[in-house]
């Protein structure tokens, strides 16, 4: 039985890589050509991405992980609802950039700490809590979504993707498991 | 051992079978299994679809977020409100699963029995004015058999504890090993002079009957276990009652209706099959295993002129006592890495609290068990302090940080049974299907919410003792969300005020039975699982011998 488990498992790796090759093939795409976003809607999303789950420390955060193009898809198919709300929080948020940089050509082409000032501005709207929360599941949720490029998402949380461990699992279990 | 693979029975609707049962979970699985090894014809009926090992996966946002694998919100909405005196709102408050296997497909495993107190507390305590808190028609002594049997056929790892009902055999598995969560809770208890003890969990630890050890991969709380570790109905029972050859498992089936004939007897069950045609599977008797919402739902929805008020509802509680348990978090973060994300939820509680105190000044009791309870998505929006960063640098280095240094202390309590609590009919509301949808109505009983604060309070005391650097929970708040779905077909010997006599036949149909959830008379102390699948191995059985003998 236990050689019915490694073949179990086997086929689960065999799966989980094909759906992360898929991702990859899917996210290269979207990188070039988003389907719901302009190009220039992507990089302000994408630069909003890069601010509320920042790269730090050598650890990738949600742009690297690909977050934008799980977001597009979204967009695109199941939370097409929510492209209005996308839309004009997009120009808003560049009409502040704007105001506040004068001559900016966008939110996007701000440096990171005068993007942190405008987001402080917007923290509270629907918009800002819509791209919170899709850039928190474009970053954690499967490759097969879109995002989570190459499990970096879960990597940035030390999660590592594995379908067996062994004790011990963490610092304190450790003695009473080499006891075991 | 395993059973031999065999072409699965196949009936035609019209072929009278002798049991059709609705419903492939905890306690449909297993009365299949009974049934059909006792020798009789059985079809299940299961609205959700068929899904093997190699198809499930570990994704939290199709599963929590998507709606995979559960009750669809789309094409099953349902309403809720708190008070019989407001109008219900469309919103998802229940959570089932929907596919072979049912909602104990994803279960997270743990299995506790209930204790002798249990049954009648309502006598022992004098009653709970205003509620319908009643003695259950069975004893422990008469259950403990088939809590036994639960244990050894489904296969269960644990220890005894030092609070523990008696028990005619051990625990046929140890434990499986202690996680950081479980050493921590353990060093907390102590200090503060509590029993910590083994979670007991429907979880392989060795291999067991031909099934393979849990392999700590971290996916069981709403995950269906792709090595088939997790003693299920889905892993355990229905490949037994389908290797009789006379049990058929028939997947995408969704029950409309419990027909009647003429003589008041039930005839048998319609259904939409996946094409949504509306079929009919005739047999000699009903078992309805359908979960403590859709089950009420279908007698409601199989009212008729002869049962006005809905099937088997002479009583009028149809529906009514529904029961959540109440469920309350206590986070913590600790200096060094736990790496919650691995191995099963919990593996050590504390179950000091279990007995109602009437010197707390409140009905209630339950446990409180190390956990985390959290996948990545869930960390990143809940899992921190309510004063860390949400975004920005501070956000990305907290998550960081603090994913494999967070736990929780788990409380399971008790919910009263109230009337008021209840699943109805939504007037209004249809489903994909035309049926009338389910409209909830629930609002905690104020006991029920002093119950999980004061095991709260233990837990943050025991967080503390640990050596916690942080310790936070929300607000004690009612409920809005239930995955545990119990008492709305009670049990009792008065058909005046129970739906179902102690072996489970409906008062009012003698070849209709109810087993699952619904059939809770109390709630248990938050893990109704193993009481749900002990009463069906002895309904299974009790059916059977009234079959033998003529008397359905």
């Amino acid at each position: 039985m236990a050689a019915g488990a490694v073949w179990a498992a086997a086929d689960l790796f065999e799966i989980e890589e094909a759906l992360a090759f898929a991702s990859q093939q899917t996210s290269a795409n979207l990188t070039a050509q988003t389907r719901a976003l302009t190009p220039a809607q992507a990089d302000v999303v994408s630069a909003l991405t890069s601010r509320i789950l920042p790269a730090v420390d050598g650890r990738p955060g949600a742009r690297e992980a690909g977050a934008l193009a799980f977001i597009d898809r979204a967009l695109a198919t199941f939370n097409a609802a929510q492209r209005p709300l996308y839309t004009e929080g997009i120009a808003d948020l560049n009409r502040r950039a704007q105001a506040k940089v004068t001559g900016a050509a966008g939110f996007a082409a701000l440096a990171s700490g005068q993007q942190d000032e405008v987001i402080r501005e917007i923290e509270a709207t629907p918009f800002f809590q819509a791209v919170r929360l899709d850039t928190i599941v474009g970053t954690f949720a499967l490759p097969s979504w879109g995002g989570n490029r190459d499990y970096m998402g879960w990597h940035l949380l030390g999660l590592e993707h594995q379908m067996t461990f062994q004790a011990p699992f963490g610092y304190y279990d450790a003695d009473a498991n080499r006891r075991n | 051992m395993a059973p031999q693979s065999r072409p699965s029975a196949r009936f035609r609707p019209s072929d009278v079978v002798d049991f059709v049962i609705v419903g492939s979970g905890a306690a449909g699985g297993i009365i299949a299994k009974e049934l059909s090894t006792a020798g009789h014809t059985v079809v299940v009926l299961e609205q959700g679809p068929r899904l093997s090992e190699r198809q499930f996966d570990h994704d939290e946002f199709g599963t929590f977020m998507r709606g995979h694998n559960i009750n669809d919100p789309a094409t099953q909405p349902h309403t809720f409100r708190p008070t019989p005196q407001e109008t219900a709102q469309r919103r998802q408050v229940l959570v089932y699963g929907r596919l072979v296997g049912g909602s104990n497909a994803h279960f997270t495993g743990n299995f506790w029995r209930m204790r002798p107190s249990d049954f009648n507390e309502a006598s022992r305590l004098g009653g709970v004015p205003g509620t319908g808190l009643v003695d259950w028609p069975l004893t422990y002594e008469e259950l403990e058999p088939y809590y036994t049997k639960a244990e050894w056929e489904l296969g269960v790892s644990g220890e005894p504890g030092p609070f523990d009902p008696p028990r005619s055999r051990p625990y046929p598995m140890p434990p499986l090993p202690v996680k950081s969560s479980g050493v921590l809770l353990e060093r907390g208890a102590r200090a503060l002079g509590l029993h910590p003890q083994p979670s007991q969990m429907a979880i392989n630890s060795r291999t067991y009957n031909g099934r393979p050890a849990c392999q700590h991969c971290g996916f069981c709380l709403i995950f269906m276990c792709e090595f088939r570790a997790k003693s299920t109905s889905m892993a355990v029972m229905l490949p037994i009652a389908e290797a009789t050859g006379r049990c058929e498992i028939r997947s995408d089936s969704y029950v409309a209706q419990v027909e009647v004939g003429r003589d008041g007897r039930a005839t048998g069950v319609t259904y939409f099959d996946a094409q949504k045609r509306m079929q009919r599977q005739r047999a000699k008797a009903v078992v309805l295993c359908a979960n403590g919402s859709e089950t009420p739902r279908l007698l409601l929805n199989s009212a008729s002129g002869r049962f006005p008020q809905g099937l088997a509802n002479s009583s009028g509680v149809v529906g009514k006592y529904l029961m959540f348990n109440t469920y309350f978090e206590v986070s913590a973060q600790f200096e060094q890495p736990l790496n919650e994300y691995k191995s099963i939820q919990n593996t050590r509680m504390v179950l000091d609290f279990y007995e109602t105190d009437p010197k707390r000044g409140f009905y209630g009791g339950g446990g409180i068990d190390a956990r985390f309870g959290k996948y990545p998505i869930t960390f990143a929006l809940e899992g921190l302090p309510r004063n860390a960063p949400t975004w920005g640098e501070g956000f990305a280095r907290e998550l960081s940080r603090q994913f494999p240094r967070t736990m929780a202390f788990g409380c399971h309590g008790t919910s009263l049974p109230l009337e008021t609590n209840s699943i109805t009919l939504d007037p209004t509301l249809k489903d994909a299907w035309g049926l009338s949808c389910m409209r909830t109505t629930y609002t905690d009983h104020p006991d029920d919410l002093k119950n999980a604060a004061f095991l709260g309070g233990h837990a943050t005391d025991m967080a503390h003792a640990a050596g916690a650097l942080a310790v936070w929970a929300a607000p004690v708040v009612a409920q809005t969300l239930a995955v545990h779905l119990l008492g709305t077909c009670r049990m009792g010997n008065n058909p005046r005020t129970s739906v179902v006599d102690r072996y489970h036949r409906t008062h009012d149909v003698r070849n209709l039975f109810i087993c699952d959830g619904s059939s809770m008379v109390t709630s248990s102390r938050g893990q109704p699982t193993e009481t749900i699948s002990a009463l069906a191995f002895r309904a299974g059985e009790h059916i059977a011998d009234f079959a033998k003998r003529g008397q359905i």
